[in-house]
């Protein structure tokens, strides 16, 4: 695995590889070994051009519980502020030496822009582009999910997964379609048809815009950020509309099996996409998909800066 | 100057258009004989080789003045010339904007002044390209340019009673609206095609109809005051199903495709390069069919290059901060050649109906776009559709690289061009 740039890059062997390794480190960091050495000497450069704190402080302590040195970059305050290109800040940190850049970017496509460009010679993993892929958030979603529903073994075949909300803008949902596919669950989305992309019939999934009609055999319900602002743009009415239709309430989560556990990859909009009382309740694995967050991009530098077979 | 038109030319053994090979000798500017056994001062070798009257460009972007490092009236004369264009018609989204006879009388000059094809100013049709107050279209009209072509191409004139009163104006002066169709509320932000394609990409999407909705639009009005139209760069199976209806109800419209229109889909957008980048996006292969059979039946009237240089710094980034547009002027017939002629859909003299007779006679070229008979301006294009070129964009002869056939083998090679009798191309090299 050189980059990670879109989740549609793992095969089946790479996903389970990943989840895997991310067991292993996980269960290495609570028998409180402290850090691990695999990435001593290695320069981690967190390249961060949005405000993401939740992300860039995942990657940071992935990469410092593996002994990696990190630089955090970001665009605030840097001479990225002062119109300095993407092309230029890449061959600054290839003159620095990097062997690693994590970048989240708010132009779709930048992070495989970096990676193929001859700009930089080192990995590059996306950490959010856009409105296209957050190929992380898709695995650390992924090994949440195993741990759950599967033992945290093994793949997915046969889990039903929900997506809801806005899609269209979702970085998540996209990421998150293609790597459950390819770990054998199905998928389905269900939002407002204004926040579907265009072609969604062609996507590997399932498409509703009823969230009543699609609770029902769901073992995950996963919520997607609605920013308020979209109802500016005319995708639905007003706040209180998208929450009554599309909104995770109790009486909502009732009606979900036993077993099924709710999700969000954060930052909540509680009230919006989900109610307090769902979000803190205990079928609500959000907390544990933000520590789960960190195994998984330990995992993934690991594979990406050479770990090698052994670890 | 005067040394080289004295010097007479002959072209030896050169197919005209689709016909048997001939001389064809170029004396005093003008086709002196057509024949065989012909000698002149010089010799060019046509065998092989097809000869077209020089192309005529409706739509090119030359940058002057404002974007001297992008392209300049001179360097884009250049690129024209080696792709064997004879006049090009120069955008009017310069800076300042070409709304004024000044400005359009500046661009005028420096295109005589080059002196390797016709530079035809293309006048603005709204103030500062702002689509909210008319230009002086008839100072323009009455310049030294003489404009006959208005366009806000890189904006649509969006609004409908704009458009309307400017169809009306310039039938005044025999002028001409070229549109370029773009509703700018369907495309707020819009970066590529709006298709499959797209929504994977999580690039925002250019729907179809956000250009086949003005179209519709302006055939009416047309056919509503009884003007002309032009339609630049048209790429959707739609808008080509509409430009069908309305010529069959006998509007008078007039079309254009761009060659990358013809050749490429916007599955090339997966790489994010974006070299592919440009405005109106690169489309699905249904509708690269449906703008070819447009072309080939006339539906399409004329190829226009829309030759869009850009400095490298606005292609090497990321896609989203990138600029719109790529050249086109030195590919262009290679590109009709291999979409179009190769593929069977037309032969040579249709290739010269739709890229010298009709974008000269939508322009109101005079000199230009005539046949290839004795008396005629000697404005020729010889291009060798044996050879074929990996394009380097390294080796453009226009000041930007931007080209996106770069790495990319095409077919033919122009051997020559001649503009009112002078060979500005010889050879394969620029001879200027």
């Amino acid at each position: 695995m050189k980059h990670l740039l879109s989740a549609a890059d793992l095969s089946y062997e790479d996903a389970i590889l990943v989840l895997d390794t991310a067991k292993q480190l996980a269960a290495a960091t609570e028998q409180g070994v402290g850090k691990l050495p695999p990435l001593r000497g290695r320069t981690v450069v967190n390249l961060f051009y949005e405000d993401s704190t939740r992300t860039r402080i995942s990657f940071e302590a992935a990469a410092k519980r593996l002994s990696a040195d990190v630089i955090n970059f970001s665009a605030k305050g840097s001479s990225v502020s002062k119109g300095e290109s993407l092309k230029d800040t890449a061959l600054t940190l290839e003159a620095m030496g990097a062997d690693a850049v994590v970048i989240r970017h708010n132009s779709s496509g930048a992070p495989h822009r970096l990676a193929n460009a001859g700009w930089i010679s080192g990995g590059v993993v996306n950490a959010g582009d856009g409105t296209h892929e957050h190929p992380t958030q898709a695995l650390l979603d992924a090994f949440t999910l195993r741990n759950h529903l599967r033992n945290g073994e093994g793949d997915l075949k046969g889990v039903n997964v929900t997506i809801v909300g806005d899609v269209l803008h979702s970085r998540v949902a996209r990421s998150n379609v293609l790597l459950l596919n390819t770990l054998g669950a199905k998928v389905r989305l269900v939002a407002p048809p204004t926040l579907l992309p265009y072609g969604v019939e062609d996507w590997d999934c399932e498409v509703s815009y009823d969230l009543d009609a699609s609770l029902e055999g769901s073992d995950a319900v996963m919520m997607l950020r609605v920013q308020r602002e979209r109802m500016n743009a005319a995708y639905f009415p007003n706040a209180h509309e998208y929450s009554n239709r599309y909104g995770l309430n109790v009486t909502r989560m009732n009606r979900l099996s036993e077993n099924a556990v709710v999700m969000h990859p954060g930052p909540m909009n509680r009230g919006m996409e989900i109610s307090a009382d769902v979000a803190d309740s205990q079928r609500s694995v959000i907390v544990e998909q933000v520590a789960n967050g960190v195994s998984v991009r330990m995992a993934v530098l690991y594979l990406i800066l050479g770990g090698s077979e052994s670890m | 100057m005067t040394s080289s038109t004295k010097t007479s030319y002959v072209i030896k053994d050169v197919a005209i258009l689709d016909g048997k090979p001939t001389d064809i000798l170029i004396q005093d500017g003008v086709i002196s004989q057509i024949g065989s056994g012909l000698t002149a001062d010089q010799i060019v070798d046509g065998s092989g080789c097809v000869a077209l009257p020089g192309l005529v460009d409706l739509h090119t972007h030359l940058r002057e003045p404002g974007r001297e490092d992008a392209e300049t009236v001179l360097s884009g004369s250049r690129a024209a010339a080696m792709g064997g264009f004879t006049a090009v018609h120069a955008m009017a989204n310069t800076n300042p904007v070409a709304d004024t006879a000044g400005v359009v009388e500046q661009v005028w000059r420096l295109g005589q002044e080059a002196g390797l094809v016709d530079v035809r100013p293309v006048g603005a049709v709204t103030m500062g390209l702002e689509g909210t107050a008319l230009a002086e279209l008839g100072a323009m009209a009455d310049s030294a340019a003489a404009v006959r072509v208005f366009s806000d191409d890189g904006k649509c004139v969006h609004d409908a009673a704009l458009m309307r009163r400017a169809l009306e104006y310039v039938k005044a002066f025999d002028g001409v609206v070229a549109q370029h169709a773009q509703e700018p509320r369907l495309t707020e932000g819009a970066q590529m095609n709006e298709g499959v394609i797209s929504g994977k990409l999580g690039l925002a999407g250019w729907p179809a109809v956000a250009e086949e909705a003005i179209i519709a639009r302006d055939v009416l009005l047309a056919h509503h005051v009884g003007s002309r139209l032009h339609v630049c760069h048209l790429s959707t199976a739609g808008s080509v199903e509409i430009i069908r209806w309305a010529k069959s109800r006998g509007i008078n419209v007039t079309a254009e495709v761009t060659p990358h229109h013809l050749y490429f889909t916007d599955d090339v957008v997966e790489s994010y390069d974006p070299i592919y980048k440009v405005n109106p996006p690169l489309r699905t292969k249904e509708d690269v069919e449906a703008v070819r059979a447009g072309l080939a039946d006339g539906t399409i009237n004329i190829v226009a290059t829309d030759h869009a240089p850009h400095p490298s710094e606005d292609k090497d980034c990321e896609w989203t901060a990138a600029a719109f547009g790529m050249t086109g002027l030195e590919s262009a017939l290679s590109v009709v050649f291999e979409t179009m002629v190769q593929t069977g859909l037309m032969n040579w003299a249709a290739v010269a109906d739709r890229m010298s007779v009709a974008p000269a006679q939508i322009g109101r070229v005079s000199t230009q776009g005539q046949p290839i008979e004795v008396g005629s301006p000697a404005n020729l294009v010889i291009f060798d559709p044996r050879a074929s070129q990996e394009v380097d964009a390294r080796k453009t002869v226009s000041a930007s690289r931007n080209t996106p056939y770069a790495g990319r083998t095409l077919p033919g090679k122009v051997v020559a061009t001649f503009y009112r009798g002078k060979p500005t191309v010889l050879n394969g090299e620029l001879n200027a």
